[in-house]
């Protein structure tokens, strides 16, 4: 029983108080890019979640045979291997979305948040709680980008998943889409005012890193 | 020709900047953004590494990886870019080891100066993301030498303003749970929308 608890507070703390865009600051490079549509955006989350898991699992299981001073690069290659999967993945059966997506799943390699997992918590961790970690990061990574995805679609083009969710009556009434909010400083905006108001409810944490 | 390579240029630093407009490297931007020396110094060696990196992993993917690239070896059937990913990593990573030796070696001053960011810039979601964009747009040799140059220049024209502002921020008064983080994103957003007034030029 006890197992079980520490498992799910390992899956559930990067969700919400150790979320590693809001908080931690960590893999926004990758993240802000593809939340113009909810599609592509949770298609990355998908792919994100199955690469941190699954290279978390692995690193974990070798952790005690790599040798300390080269575990940056040993770390680097299973994660490409993975992100490879992935990507062979998306262009063989999701053609279209991985064209959108264009060069960042390949980017995952360099998303702070594999490593950071990587060298935080696998290396020092059984393996099938790195998998939990994972996939916990994983999903809040993934609802962070969802978030912001579901914003700038709705807003932006008045769309959710790509069926139009703004009733015409609405647009005859002169409603008009918001095309800021499909372009790039929409993003970083947005995201500013959730890490805002995240840090409002949980009280703070630590300031100024 | 030439037109085509300074339009090129004014893109990657401009329209196209790689942070502003395709968020790369954002995570190095947030953290070292605070001291406007050090960022400098970051940018710089961002600047240098673009430019020797991504010019190398076209010689790479034209030579070795692209389908049909490995006719010369008698070998015109063989596709290796699914490689791409991991070789591109390895690249950047053997070149900024090679340039932080090169540099300790012939400059002591550049390498008091540049030196600690080097390791930190291998993994840099922008150097990566260079590359495979020099992939995805089907660059020549000259364009990606360009291309290189120029993302490295606006990256260090963006982070070196985000420092500037970020000085006169500290006696603002934000809002509590805005300082930091969010007022960072906030102020990078409106700098990008600056940025993009830019795509009137062109040539």
């Amino acid at each position: 029983m006890k197992i079980k608890s520490k498992a799910l507070k390992i899956l559930l703390r990067p969700i919400w108080t150790d979320n590693p865009v809001n908080i931690q600051m960590l893999g926004i490079c990758s993240a802000l890019a593809v939340t113009v549509q909810l599609k592509t955006a949770f298609v990355m989350a998908l792919s994100m979640t199955f690469a941190v898991s699954c290279s978390s699992f692995m690193i974990s299981l070798m952790r005690k045979q790599i040798p300390k001073n080269i575990r940056i690069i040993v770390e680097l290659s299973v994660i490409s291997t993975f992100v490879i999967i992935t990507d062979e993945f998306l262009r063989a059966y999701m053609y279209d979305i991985s064209k959108q997506l264009s060069v960042f799943v390949g980017l995952i390699i360099t998303n702070c948040i594999v490593m950071g997992r990587a060298e935080a918590f696998a290396l020092s961790n059984p393996s099938h709680l790195a998998f939990i970690d994972g996939i916990g990061n994983g999903a809040g990574y993934g609802s962070v980008l969802m978030l912001i995805a579901f914003i700038r679609e709705l807003l932006g083009s008045g769309n959710l998943f790509g069926f139009q969710v703004v009733p015409d009556a609405v647009y005859a009434l002169g409603y008009e889409d918001a095309g800021f909010m499909l372009l790039a400083p929409a993003a970083f905006i947005i995201i500013g005012l959730m890490v805002w108001l995240q840090k409002t409810l949980t009280k703070g944490g630590e300031s100024d890193k | 020709m030439t037109e085509n390579l300074v339009g090129l240029f004014l893109y990657s630093v401009f329209t196209g900047n790689i942070l502003l407009a395709y968020f790369l490297g954002m995570c190095s931007f947030v953290a070292v953004s605070k001291n406007i020396n050090t960022a400098i110094g970051l940018g710089l060696a961002v600047v240098f590494v673009l430019t020797v990196t991504t010019p190398a992993n076209w010689l790479i993917y034209h030579y070795l990886l692209a389908p049909g690239a490995l006719a010369w070896a008698g070998l015109p059937d063989v596709d290796l870019s699914f490689f791409k990913f991991i070789l591109f990593i390895a690249v950047i990573a053997a070149m900024v080891q090679a340039i932080e030796i090169l540099i300790d070696r012939f400059s002591a001053a550049l390498y008091a100066g540049l030196g600690v960011f080097l390791p930190l810039i291998a993994v840099n979601c922008a150097i990566l993301g260079a590359s495979l964009f020099m992939v995805e747009r089907n660059q020549t040799f000259l364009e990606s030498v360009i291309f290189g140059f120029g993302s490295g220049v606006g990256w260090l024209m963006a982070i070196t303003s985000m420092a500037a502002i970020r000085i006169k921020l500290r006696y603002a008064d934000p809002p509590p749970g805005m300082e930091g983080y969010a007022l960072t994103m906030i102020v990078t957003g409106l700098m990008a929308m600056a940025f993009m007034l830019f795509s009137g030029i062109s040539f």
